[in-house]
């Protein structure tokens, strides 16, 4: 292996570096229309009558559309595969309006200014309604957020229009009750985390033109191309055939870009207009308008017996969808499928949720996707039961945790067949100096510090449904062109697969062109999500290189005039296994098969696995709190992951402190607010801070790998299991340091302060 | 309303509206490394030199740099290679979109301070944010750059 495993620098860096136009604004043409929204002012109300013939008047204007200029069959913006399990529950525009900021109508101009102008002149009559802002009090209230009748769920995710359920389900094995009742001791509690921004730093964005074929060609900023030609032929309401979609160089998704959610409304304008348009969301738009992580108050129950061997856990899950069901049905199962089989021991287990609607925007995909919820809770709550048992919270960890070659039942059965969980937890320990530092430390100047554990697991891609596929072709002098249909976002995929290939063929990576994505010519891709691409795009690689070998022997065996059984290929040459003068070399193998050849160098593959291997982490917080006002300050944050291989360890470092800087600021300042009318105050980075370099103390990440046998050379995901751990390790520090327990995020002074009973 | 400014070491002349930003200004000439983050000044995306010192371009209107010399990464090319060689070798750079903003107040902060402290790094960048990397990988890429060009005498 020359190059899995190596930090490789990613083959798009120079690029990158210097600024070179790479993205999307930066390629739009430079006539097309600007397209804006008009926004609803209310959460929710009806339309009674909307005029923009006053508005068509101001110079530059080239359309205005409202509700009763679109289809009126319901669609999903969700990128999932199809039958998706988000319910069709939007129209691109839709008289009943349901929060603060759903678009009233799309205008289309040749200036920005003169779409300014005419957003200010378009007159719209509301009904002004009652909106349900709490979503603790929607389920079954009498105020309907989705009345209508052309509603409809694709798939029976327990779904109700009717009573604003947008899911439902309750499973279990064993009998919870029972073992319950049969427990020394168990812990209940609430805990409640909130809708957070991905924040990444290029806003959503598209452009739209009709290419030489009449097709609508759409160049978006998205994690899911495929998807986003579904979701436009069903939006607008016109065959698949017209459409292609193309990623660019994206500015981060980190799941936003999981959601289409702004790909239509361009679309719909230049399908109508036949002309070029673009739609820039402003940073107050990815705000207020967009697809932040689902708030969601999750009820623990866990038991154990008094030596603090966790014998059953029951969680239930209330998540708030939003406006729109994005993403609701499927985020809240990883709440309790993503944190249960931590704890591998348990007799019995039930998971039971409800996902509903309320009047504030919809929410979506952000990484951890529900886990990094139903995480915060049940760390927190196993961290309340070590401290009634008076046991060390790392020990009963060390006891209860899941290990390999265990079948893991709330894990839809998966057998664990790679795991260093418990090397994690041993070298965390180690760097934390936790036995030192457990529980806390006077500082001796009104300052006390404390240290917090938790862990932390996610998938590697969806089992049985994702696809990666990888199309590989030999050209002239023996270069290879690689063809993917993942969405490298940042991530550096266009890289990590271009290492595994070039592994596998033995060649330098410099031979290897990487392209994606375009639909019109990229093999089919569920998209860059649910931790999928290193190890289903990264299988697909394999097989595509496996392929495409067999396809080079082949071709050797017509210049050889050996049979191919007899031929064998190093990545330079291929020659006669027994008689190794007889060679060809790979320069001239492919040249020559460009002339007079009927076995095209080419293959695709695709690969889709029955299993999704979890990558674990373990993190730790050391925090220091004043304990006088309640001040926090997080002083070093460690943590120890085990991806299976890194494919790349300088990128698998970046990931993981990425992923901590995040949930770093989820934990202790980020939260989407909303006033009493149901307008978003936290509507710029004024307002909504992220953390800053200033912010992030001391993130160290070690890596211990274990070898996963189903995954590219051992490797499993990294994207999204190093955001879970921040949350309840800091939570668990702060009441080391002060014996207040935070139940709802974020961690704020205020919320410590309080709790020590300073005010 | 007229404008002449120096553009990357060039003298430019141009017609421009009275509320042009010079973010919108400096794309129009091309130079579209310079990007918007957040349109309120608080994401460095958008940072350019003004005669050679750090500035939010978003909120600038362009009027007000009549005469001045207006520096973007398209005018540092060189440099920015050579520190974004540093940048990649920790997968510092990652999605990209921030790393022009924050390479131009990284050559800017070369050269005005000497021997920074780590704390002096992190609070003359503290304004440059990136929601990728949780900012460790960059602080590496900086502190080995500033290592080479030391040996390399050019600090």
């Amino acid at each position: 292996m020359a190059y899995v495993n190596s930090a490789v620098k990613k083959k798009d860096y120079k690029a990158l570096v210097t600024g070179k136009p790479v993205f999307v604004d930066d390629l739009a043409p430079k006539d097309c229309l600007i397209v804006k929204l008009l926004r609803s002012p209310h959460a929710h109300a009806k339309i009674l009558s909307i005029r923009k013939d006053i508005a068509m008047k101001v110079p530059g204007i080239e359309a205005i559309f409202t509700y009763e200029d679109v289809p009126q069959k319901r669609y999903t913006q969700a990128g999932q595969t199809y039958p998706e399990p988000s319910p069709y529950d939007r129209l691109i525009l839709d008289p009943l309006l349901r929060f603060v900021g759903d678009p009233v109508a799309i205008v289309a101009g040749q200036t920005e200014e003169a779409v300014d102008r005419a957003l200010k002149m378009i007159k719209v009559e509301y009904e002004v309604l009652e909106p349900i802002l709490d979503f603790r009090k929607s389920k079954d209230n009498p105020i309907l957020i989705h009345p209508e009748d052309n509603w409809v769920a694709n798939c029976p995710v327990g779904a109700d229009n009717k009573r604003n359920l947008c899911a439902h389900d309750d499973m279990g094995v064993g009998d919870v009750e029972a073992v319950l009742a049969d427990c020394d001791i168990v812990v209940e509690e609430t805990y409640h985390t909130k809708a957070n921004q991905q924040a990444m730093m290029e806003t959503f964005r598209t452009y739209c033109y009709l290419d030489v074929y009449s097709r609508l060609n759409v160049v978006g900023s998205t994690q899911i191309a495929f998807h986003v030609r579904r979701i436009l032929s069903n939006a607008l309401g016109i065959p698949k055939s017209k459409i292609r979609v193309i990623k660019p160089r994206i500015g981060g998704g980190f799941g936003a870009k999981q959601t289409a959610v702004c790909e239509v409304y361009p679309a719909f304008v230049t399908w109508m207009t036949g002309k070029p348009s673009k739609l820039i969301f402003s940073r107050y738009e990815t705000q207020i308008a967009s697809s932040p992580r689902h708030e969601m108050e999750v009820t623990v129950r866990v038991g154990a017996n008094k030596d603090g061997f966790i014998r059953a856990i029951d969680l239930y899950t209330l998540s708030n969808t939003g406006a729109y069901g994005e993403h609701g049905p499927t985020t809240v199962g990883l709440s309790g499928h993503k944190s249960i089989p931590l704890y591998g021991k348990t007799e019995a287990f039930r998971f039971h949720y409800d996902v509903v609607y309320s009047n504030v925007m919809s929410a979506g995909a952000y990484r951890g996707y529900g886990a990094t919820q139903g995480i915060f809770a049940l760390e927190s709550a196993v961290d309340e039961l070590a401290h009634k048992l008076k046991i060390d919270p790392v020990k009963i960890r060390e006891m209860n945790m899941v290990c390999e070659g265990q079948i893991m039942p709330a894990y839809y059965n998966e057998h664990l067949r790679s795991c260093a969980l418990d090397r994690c937890m041993a070298r965390a320990k180690e760097m934390m100096n936790w036995d030192e530092k457990y529980p806390c430390r006077d500082m001796g100047n009104g300052k006390v510090r404390g240290v917090g554990v938790a862990m932390s697991m996610q998938g590697s891609g969806i089992s049985n449904v994702d696809v990666g596929s990888v199309t590989l072709k030999v050209n002239d002098d023996g270069f290879y062109t690689m063809s993917i249909g993942a969405a490298d976002m940042g991530t550096g995929c266009d890289t990590t697969l271009a290492q595994i290939a070039a592994d596998c063929l033995g060649c330098d990576i410099d031979d290897i062109a990487v392209f994606g994505v375009d639909t019109d010519s990229s093999p089919y891709d569920s998209g860059s999500y649910a931790s999928s691409t290193a190890y289903v795009t990264g299988g697909a690689t394999i097989k595509a290189c496996e392929s495409l070998k067999k396809r080079i022997l082949k071709e050797a065996s017509r210049f050889l005039e050996v049979s191919d059984e007899e031929l064998e290929f190093d990545g330079k040459e291929v020659y006669v296994a027994n008689a190794p003068e007889k060679y060809i070399s790979m320069r001239d193998l492919a040249n020559k098969s460009m002339c007079f050849s009927n076995n095209a160098l080419e293959v695709t593959e695709s690969n889709s696995q029955p299993v999704s291997p979890p990558p674990f982490m373990v993190g730790m917080a050391e925090v220091e709190i004043d304990m006088e006002t309640g001040a926090i300050e997080l002083i070093d944050y460690v943590g120890v992951v085990d991806c299976g291989t890194p494919l790349n360890p300088a990128l698998v470092k970046v990931q993981t402190e990425g992923g901590l800087g995040q949930g770093i600021g989820m934990a202790l300042y980020e939260d989407v607010i909303y006033n009493e009318k149901g307008v978003n105050l936290t509507n710029s980075f004024m307002q909504y801070k992220i953390p800053t370099r200033l912010d992030v103390g001391t993130i160290r990440v070690e890596l211990e790998s274990s070898y996963e046998p189903t995954g590219p050379f051992g490797a499993k995901s990294i994207g999204e299991v190093v955001i879970n751990t921040p949350s309840p390790a800091i939570a668990n520090a702060v009441y080391n340091a002060t014996k207040v327990r935070i139940r709802e995020l974020p961690i704020t002074a205020e919320k410590i302060a309080k709790g020590m009973g300073r005010f | 309303m007229k404008l002449t400014l120096w553009l990357n070491d060039k003298k430019v002349q141009d017609e421009i509206a009275p509320d042009m930003m010079l973010l919108d200004y400096v794309r129009s000439k091309g130079c579209y490394s310079v990007k918007c983050g957040c349109e309120t000044t608080n994401c460095g995306l958008c940072t350019v030199w003004v005669d050679g010192k750090p500035m939010l371009s978003c909120c600038i209107p362009a009027a007000r740099m009549e005469g001045r010399r207006v520096t973007t990464l398209e005018g540092l090319q060189k440099e920015a290679e050579e520190f974004g060689k540093f940048l990649a070798e920790q997968g510092g750079e990652q999605c990209g979109f921030c790393s022009p903003g924050f390479i131009m107040n990284v050559l800017a902060m070369v050269r005005e301070l000497k021997n920074p402290t780590l704390d002096e790094i992190k609070e003359y960048l503290s304004g440059n944010l990136c929601r990728c990397t949780g900012y460790m990988s960059q602080l590496r890429a900086i502190e080995n750059f500033i290592a080479y060009k030391k040996e390399k005498g050019e600090l």
